[in-house]
């Protein structure tokens, strides 16, 4: 049977291109007996609902994969979530996590760094380094990097409300190593109406909070253009309890905001577009996990094309890290958590995730320590080096079940993206806590299923054992708050204060007004105020928002 | 109706650990069991959360916490409860909190500690028993 044109069409033009720029992985990629591995396996008769809702990788609407060779042309990129205590012990981290192969670096920070106080803020007491590394000026930053080139790793940050802060503190170390900010390449996560409906590292009330946001894609798209201005997330939603289709349709509405609210500050859509980023949850319901991954890819580019009439393909790409689901981890039996790791993992792989964190065993007891980090990694190296599902596209694609359920989960998620919008949008839904409410309710009903044992969580409602030896603890040495207080004070003595103060000035004054607070936060982290002056100044002007319980 | 005493419940969350999924899920489930539930909403202090319970006139409060602060935080809220002299009302606490800090945290006054996998059905009798206790007091 003769080629489909299409199917030559796509092989003369995006795959050949693709290639000649980025060769496969290897020359060959062959099964054990030697035969070779299908790069694409496509149906015999492709039709068109086959082109319109499938294609091929790297074409429209991309529920193939955004790039046309996938992991044959390079494997997602292993990034390791991490950070604890200080800058120094978490920098040891990184560089031991960079040796152990890991391609990318993914920045924890302590509560505090992510609420915008200082180490040394009453509201910091007890939580200073616990959930990720203190950041209180540049000084921090500047150890966090030390020996890690900058130009040569893709750093993401997961900070939202003071994201402004620690991108103008990373850009900064970046000329510090001589690295210009066009060779910044990273993530931040800048996702700040999840936090109000899930993660709760908000600050600031949404409107100058999308304020920030937007200042900072207009700056990026300057400054650092090969930096991801935001990473929208629906990994947080859903380890709060929502469904599948929830996680997809609150992401993607937060999405449809965030585009909004950028076009109406008067940005140029195909500029900021190309640089969002998303965050997605693998939970361990293989099959629908693998559709929702492909139904948000399809559904973010219907929504870029139709409702904001975006032309260049980078901006309907729906781009995305996945982290394997926290909330299923139990405290019993952790060994049986690495099953479920690879599982959540292996769905990350076949939903075409670009980047991808595997949990570590002990995590529902504290921070992982550094062998159950390194069994995690090492799950990613078995998946992309030894189990072949990287070596062929899409491979579930055409399976009756995957599509329909792609379909129907792209069909539910946009049928509750509508009913936010009609009910005003996703700040008053937000406001009038209906998001919450739905999480909330799939939360409860899911819980209830468990402690009525009709769903079953093996080692925890079933099959449990008696278990005697507890496992290993990584503990934050409480002596990190005296130590970094003191740190903080240190850097205040060393400092211009007079410069520090005058330029705080200067950024109340601006965000007061209208224009783009980010050149101004780039001035002040240089001359080293911290991330809490910088955030009070803000509090003083914006407000703060409050959970209503 | 019963002539039984409705207990009232305060679920609160000390310090800046956004996770409420278990705290929104005891709150519902006590709910659901029959008490009066009042939950404070993520991000406050101990201070706050003893004076909530206090207004709130509530038999016994909850606390979760998953950041690792539990072992400050906790006992902070007991001692803001005893600071404004209402040291009758019952703490428990809950998160991922480990074993050799459940010793620690007894010993600073919060009655009961649960963690990840405890039935709901063990929960709700411990909240109804700190309550009863309190109330025969």
């Amino acid at each position: 049977m003769a080629k489909h044109p299409k199917l030559a069409e796509w092989e003369k033009n995006e795959l050949a291109k693709s290639l000649s720029r980025f060769p496969e992985r290897k020359e060959k990629f062959t099964n054990h007996g030697g035969e070779e591995i299908l790069r694409l396996a496509a149906p015999e008769n492709i039709d068109d609902a086959y082109l319109e809702n499938l294609a091929f990788p790297g074409q429209y609407p991309y529920t193939r994969g955004v790039q046309p060779t996938m992991y044959r042309g390079r494997l997602w990129t292993m990034r390791q979530y991490a950070g604890f205590s200080s800058a120094a012990e978490s920098n040891k981290r990184y560089r031991f996590l960079l040796e152990q192969g890991t391609t990318g670096l993914s920045v924890a920070f302590d509560l505090p760094t992510q609420i915008g106080y200082d180490s040394d803020d009453p509201m910091s007491v007890g939580e200073v380094g616990k959930v990720g590394v203190a950041i209180d000026s540049l000084a921090d930053m500047e150890t966090l990097f030390d020996q890690i080139p900058l130009d040569k790793v893709s750093t993401s940050m997961t900070i939202n409300s003071p994201a402004a802060i620690l991108l103008a503190m990373y850009v900064a170390v970046g000329e510090k190593q001589g690295v210009a900010p066009e060779n910044i390449k990273g993530t931040i996560q800048n996702d700040v109406l999840k936090e109000y409906v899930a993660r709760g590292t908000y600050i600031f009330p949404p409107k100058p909070s999308l304020r920030l946001i937007t200042n900072i894609f207009q700056w990026c798209s300057q400054k650092t253009p090969a930096f991801n201005t935001i990473s929208i997330s629906g990994y947080h939603i859903r380890e709060a309890g929502s469904t599948a289709v929830q996680e997809v349709a609150f992401t993607l509405a937060n999405g449809c905001t965030y585009v909004q609210t950028a076009l109406d500050a008067g940005l140029e859509l195909d500029v900021f577009a190309r640089r969002l980023a998303f965050f997605f949850n693998a939970s361990s319901d293989l099959l629908e996990e693998v559709a929702k991954f492909r139904a948000a890819r399809r559904l973010w580019a219907r929504l870029m094309t139709e409702r904001f009439g975006a032309k260049n393909p980078a901006s309907l790409m729906l781009r995305f890290h996945t982290q394997t689901a926290g909330n299923t981890l139990t405290a019993q039996q952790i060994d049986n958590n690495i099953v479920r790791v690879t599982i959540q993992a292996l769905a990350a792989v076949l939903g075409g995730t670009q980047s991808l964190h595997t949990n570590s065993k002990d995590e529902a007891h504290s921070l992982p320590t550094e062998a159950s980090v390194r069994t995690a990694l090492r799950t990613q190296q078995i998946l992309a080096h030894e189990s072949g599902v990287a070596d062929t596209i899409d491979p579930l694609a055409g399976s009756y079940y995957i599509e329909a359920l792609t379909d129907r989960i792209e069909r539910e998620a946009l049928a509750l993206i509508d009913k936010i919008e009609e009910s005003g949008g996703v700040v008053k839904c937000i406001e009038e806590g209906f998001i919450q409410r739905q999480i909330e309710n799939a939360a409860y009903q899911y819980q209830l299923e468990i402690e009525r044992g009709e769903r079953i969580i093996v080692g925890m409602n079933r099959f449990q054992i008696q278990e005697d030896k507890k496992p290993p603890l990584l503990r934050v040495d409480p002596e990190v708050e005296k130590t970094q207080v003191a740190k903080l004070a240190e850097v205040k003595n060393n400092r211009n204060n007079e410069k520090v103060a005058a330029l705080l000035t200067r950024l109340e004054t601006a965000a007061q007004g209208s224009g783009n607070l980010m050149p101004i936060i780039y001035d002040s982290v240089k001359e080293y105020a911290t991330l809490g002056e910088i955030c009070n100044v803000m509090r003083k002007v914006f407000g703060e928002y409050k959970d209503r319980g | 109706m019963e002539t039984t005493h409705k207990y009232r419940v305060l679920i609160g969350k000390p310090g800046l650990d956004g996770h409420d999924r278990g705290a929104k899920f005891i709150a519902r489930a006590l709910r659901d069991a029959g008490f009066e539930v009042v939950y404070t909403g993520i991000r406050r202090s101990p201070e706050e959360i003893a004076a909530a319970a206090i207004q709130e006139d509530v038999d016994a409060v909850g606390l979760s916490s998953l950041s690792g602060a539990h072992i400050r935080l906790f006992p902070a809220v007991v001692e803001a409860l005893r600071k404004a002299g209402a040291q009758d009302i019952p703490v428990l606490g809950g998160g991922v909190i480990p074993e050799e800090d459940i010793v620690t945290l007894k010993a600073a006054g919060i009655v009961e500690i649960f963690t990840p996998g405890t039935p709901i059905d063990k929960i709700i009798s411990a909240y109804r028993e700190a309550c009863e206790k309190k109330s025969s007091v």
